[in-house]
C-alpha cells in the first residue's frame, strides 16, 4: 500500500523512507547530469551526486534516530559513509587530472570531442 | 541557556531566543573585535615604521579612526564591473564572512561544568578546522566572477595557497588533539587547568616545536604576511578584491580579521591553556560555581577574559611579522609548505604520539604529574566501557575445514 | 495540535535545500554555477547527516568533500573554461529521453522505500526517548579494528590501512598525470 509521505508531516518523525528518498532524488539528479552534460567537469558533478545520494543511504540506514529495530546498521553504516566519502575524494581527483590532460591535448574540454576510439 | 528558557515560554521561542542571543554575542565580538584590530594595526604599522600612525580621529590616540573609516566605506559607491557575474559578484563577501563567523560557534570561552560555548560539539575543533576551509570559496567566486585577470590570478593563488596549508595545519591539530584525549574544545582546555606548567604546549618538546609550525600555518592559512601574495599591492593591485569597494569589500576584511582572531583562539585554547591563566588565580580566590552562581560568574568571566587577551597577542604576534617580514613568493610559499612545514608536523606528530605512550602521566615535559580527575568534571557522559574480546575466538581458516561441502585446499 | 517535532521541521528545510540545488546543478548551464550550487547542496547533506546523528561523517563530509573536492573541481573548472563562462547546451531530445528515464527510476525508488512499514518512521514517544551519543570515540576505535559499540562486529582495520595506501597512489598518480607539459599538442593532421 502507498502510504502518502506528507500525512502529518511535521509531527511525526521522519523515518529511512524520507532520507532514502532524498537519496533517490540526488542520485537521479546526478545521473541525469552524468547523461546529459557535454562538459567533463560537468559529469564529475554528476558523479560527486550519485555518491553523495549512497553515502545518505548509509547514514540513515544506520542511524539509530530513524529506525529503532536490531536490523538496523550501526556504526557499520557511518563507516561505510566515511569510506565512500575518502575514495569519492580519491576518485574525483583523479578524474580531473585525466579531464586536465584531455584539455591540454585537445584544447576542449567537450566530451563530445573525444571520440578517437570509435568507429 | 535554551533548557533554561524553556520552562518559560514555549519550546522552539526558547531555542530562538537562545540562538539569537549568541549570535548577537558572537557578531559583536568579531565586529567590535575587527574594528579594534584595524586601529591595532594601523598603531602598530605606526611604531614599528616609526612614525604614530592615527592620532587624530577620536582623541589623543585615533581610536575611532575605524569608525571614521567605516562609515566613509558604507557611503561610498556601490560598483560591479560590466562582465561580471552579478549573482556570484554578490554573494563572494558573505560566503567568505559567514564561513569566518560559523567558526565561532564550536569555540569555547570559559570552561568546566558550564562552558561558555555557543554550542558544545564533541567534534569541536575538526568542526572549526572544516568551517576554516570553506572561505577559501568566497575567495574564489570573489576573483572569478570579477571579470578581471587580476583578481582571478589573486583567487587561484590565495586557494592553491590556503588549501595547501590546512594539511599540516590540520597534523598540528592534531597533537593536542592527542595528548587531551578529546576533540572536545572544552576537554582539551580543562586538561590544561593549574599552573603555566600544565599548558599544553609545555608538554613534550615536540608540541612546543608543534605551536610554532601551528602558528606559521595558521598565518599562512588566513592569508596574513609574510604569505599575502593574494593581495600583493606592487603585483596584483589588490589580488581578489581588486574590483570590490565600499561594504562589499568591507565584509572580506571582516572576515579576515574574524578568520585571524578564531586561529588565535584556537592556538590559545589548544596549546596555551585557554581560559586557565598562568597562576590559577580563580582556584586560590575560590572563583568557581561550587561557591555560588556569582562566584561561578566572575571564575567564568575572568577565563573568558584571558582567551579573549591570549587570543589578541596572537594577533598582535601576526601584525607584528608582518611589518617585519618581506612578503613571500608564490613558489617560496609552496616550498615552506610542502618541504618544511608538512614533514616537520609529521615528525612531530609522531614524537608526541611515543611521548604520549611512553610518559602518558606526566606534564611540563615530562617533570610533574598531570590530575587526570580533571576529565570527571567536564565530560558530559560516561567513559567509554570496553567489553571482553574474547580470545580465541575460531579463526575463518578454522571455521571453513569444519565444512563439508569444502573445496580441499592446496597445502602450502 | 500537539507540538512540532522539531527533528522533521529541520529535516525539510535541509532536505529542501539539497533537493533544490541538487536540480539547479541538472538545469543550470554556467558551469561556475553549477560547482557553487553543488557547493551548497553537499552541505546540505552535511546537515543531513548531522540531524541523522552521524556528527563525524557529517563534518568529514565538509572538511573532505565540500572543503576539498569542491575547491578542486573548480580550480578544475577555472583551468579548463577557454573563455569566459563557457556554456555547453544539451539536445532537447537528450533532456526529453533523460527526464523519462530519471523519473522512471525515481518513481520506483520511492515506491519501493515507502513499501516497508519499518522504514516509515518510528513513534514519537519512541523517538524521543532515544539517547543521544557521540559517535566519535566509537567511530576510532572501529576504525582501529576494536568495535565497542557492536562486539560481535567486525573492526575495520584493514580497509583504514588499505585507504591509506590507495591515498598515497592516487595522490603521486594525480600528480603525475596532471604535469605541466611543455608544449600543446596541435592536430596538424
Amino acid at each position: 500500500m502507498f502510504h502518502l509521505p506528507l500525512a502529518n508531516i511535521l509531527t511525526e518523525p521522519v523515518g529511512v523512507a524520507h532520507y532514502v528518498s532524498v537519496g533517490a532524488i540526488l542520485f537521479v539528479c546526478g545521473a541525469l547530469c552524468m547523461a546529459t552534460k557535454r562538459n567533463a567537469l560537468g559529469v564529475l558533478m554528476g558523479i560527486e551526486l550519485v555518491l553523495n545520494g549512497a553515502n545518505l543511504n548509509f547514514v540513515a540506514f544506520g542511524s539509530k534516530y530513524l529506525r529503532s529495530d536490531v536490523h538496523n546498521l550501526g556504526l557499520d553504516g557511518q563507516l561505510i559513509a566515511l569510506f565512500v566519502i575518502v575514495l569519492a575524494a580519491a576518485e574525483a581527483a583523479v578524474a580531473l587530472a585525466i579531464a586536465l590532460n584531455f584539455y591540454n591535448s585537445h584544447d576542449s574540454i567537450d566530451v563530445d570531442r573525444a571520440d578517437q576510439l570509435s568507429g | 541557556m535554551a533548557p533554561f528558557l524553556s520552562q518559560y515560554v514555549w519550546t522552539w521561542l526558547a531555542y530562538t531566543i537562545a540562538g539569537l542571543v549568541h549570535i548577537a554575542l558572537i557578531i559583536n565580538l568579531v565586529a567590535v573585535g575587527a574594528l579594534i584590530f584595524i586601529w591595532l594595526e594601523r598603531k602598530i604599522s605606526g611604531r614599528i615604521q616609526d612614525r604614530l600612525g592615527p592620532t587624530r580621529v577620536g582623541g589623543k590616540f585615533g581610536w575611532l579612526q575605524t569608525l571614521a573609516d567605516g562609515i566613509k566605506l558604507l557611503t561610498k559607491e556601490d560598483l560591479m564591473p560590466a562582465g561580471a557575474d552579478g549573482f556570484l559578484f554578490k554573494i563572494a563577501p558573505y560566503v567568505s564572512f559567514c564561513a569566518a563567523i560559523a567558526a565561532y560557534i564550536a569555540i569555547p570561552f570559559a570552561g568546566g561544568d558550564l562552558p561558555w560555548i555557543a554550542q558544545r560539539l564533541n567534534t569541536g575543533v575538526f568542526f572549526v578546522l572544516a568551517v576554516l576551509g570553506l572561505e577559501v570559496f568566497g575567495v574564489i567566486l570573489a576573483g572569478y566572477s570579477s571579470a578581471s585577470k587580476w583578481s582571478l590570478f589573486g583567487a587561484m593563488r590565495e586557494a592553491a595557497q590556503v588549501v595547501s596549508y590546512e594539511v599540516p595545519l590540520g597534523m598540528c591539530v592534531v597533537v593536542p588533539v592527542l595528548i587531551a584525549g578529546s576533540l572536545d574544545m572544552v576537554v582539551i582546555g580543562d586538561r590544561q587547568a593549574g599552573w603555566f606548567t600544565n599548558w599544553l604546549i609545555f608538554h613534550d618538546p615536540f608540541t612546543f616545536i608543534t605551536f610554532w609550525v601551528y602558528f606559521t600555518c595558521a598565518t599562512a592559512s588566513v592569508n596574513r604576511a609574510p604569505f599575502d601574495l593574494a593581495e600583493a599591492e606592487s603585483e596584483l593591485v589588490a589580488g581578489f578584491h581588486t574590483e570590490y569597494s565600499g561594504l562589499r569589500w568591507s565584509f572580506f576584511f571582516m572576515a579576515e580579521y574574524g578568520s585571524m582572531f578564531s586561529v588565535s583562539l584556537l592556538a590559545a585554547i589548544l596549546f596555551l591553556g585557554g581560559w586557565h591563566g598562568p597562576i590559577p588565580i580563580t582556584d586560590f580566590l575560590g572563583l568557581s560555581s561550587e561557591n555560588g552562581m556569582v562566584a561561578g560568574y566572575v571564575g567564568q568571566l575572568i577565563g573568558a577574559t584571558n582567551v579573549i587577551l591570549k587570543g589578541t597577542i596572537g594577533v598582535c604576534v601576526m601584525m607584528w611579522v608582518r611589518w617585519t617580514l618581506p612578503r613571500l613568493r608564490i613558489d617560496q610559499v609552496m616550498t615552506t609548505c610542502l618541504k618544511y612545514c608538512t614533514p616537520i608536523a609529521a615528525v612531530m606528530f609522531l614524537g608526541a604520539t611515543l611521548w604520549q605512550l611512553k610518559m602518558p602521566d606526566r606534564n611540563f615535559f615530562g617533570v610533574l604529574p598531570v590530575n587526570l580527575s580533571v576529565y570527571e568534571i567536564s565530560e558530559g557522559q560516561p567513559p567509554i566501557q570496553f567489553p571482553e574480546i574474547p580470545q580465541d575466538k575460531p579463526t575463518t581458516d578454522q571455521v571453513a575445514k569444519t565444512s563439508d561441502n569444502d573445496i580441499p585446499r592446496k597445502a602450502l | 495540535m500537539e507540538g512540532i517535532y522539531w527533528p522533521s521541521f529541520f529535516f525539510w528545510l535541509f532536505s529542501g535545500i539539497t533537493c533544490s540545488f541538487a536540480v539547479a546543478v541538472l538545469v543550470s548551464t554556467n558551469i561556475v554555477r553549477m560547482a557553487f550550487y553543488l557547493v551548497l547542496s553537499l552541505a546540505g547533506a552535511a546537515g543531513l547527516m548531522f540531524l541523522a546523528g552521524a556528527d563525524f561523517v557529517g563534518a568529514m563530509q565538509l572538511l573532505i568533500y565540500v572543503g576539498g573536492t569542491l575547491v578542486l573541481l573548480i580550480f578544475g573548472v577555472m583551468l579548463t573554461s577557454q573563455e569566459r563562462f563557457v556554456e555547453m547546451k544539451t539536445m532537447a531530445g537528450d533532456w526529453v529521453k533523460g527526464f523519462l528515464a530519471g523519473g522512471a527510476l525515481l518513481f520506483v525508488l520511492i515506491y519501493a522505500a515507502f513499501s516497508i512499514p519499518v522504514w516509515r518512521g518510528m513513534e514519537r514517544t519512541a523517538a524521543e526517548a532515544v539517547p543521544v551519543t557521540h559517535t566519535v570515540t566509537p567511530i576510532a576505535m572501529g576504525l582501529l579494528g576494536a568495535r565497542t559499540d557492536a562486539p560481535d562486529r567486525p573492526g575495520y582495520l584493514l580497509p583504514f590501512e588499505i585507504v591509506s595506501v590507495h591515498l598515497l597512489v592516487v595522490l603521486i598518480g594525480a600528480a603525475y598525470l596532471a604535469r605541466a607539459k611543455r608544449t600543446r599538442t596541435i592536430e596538424s593532421n
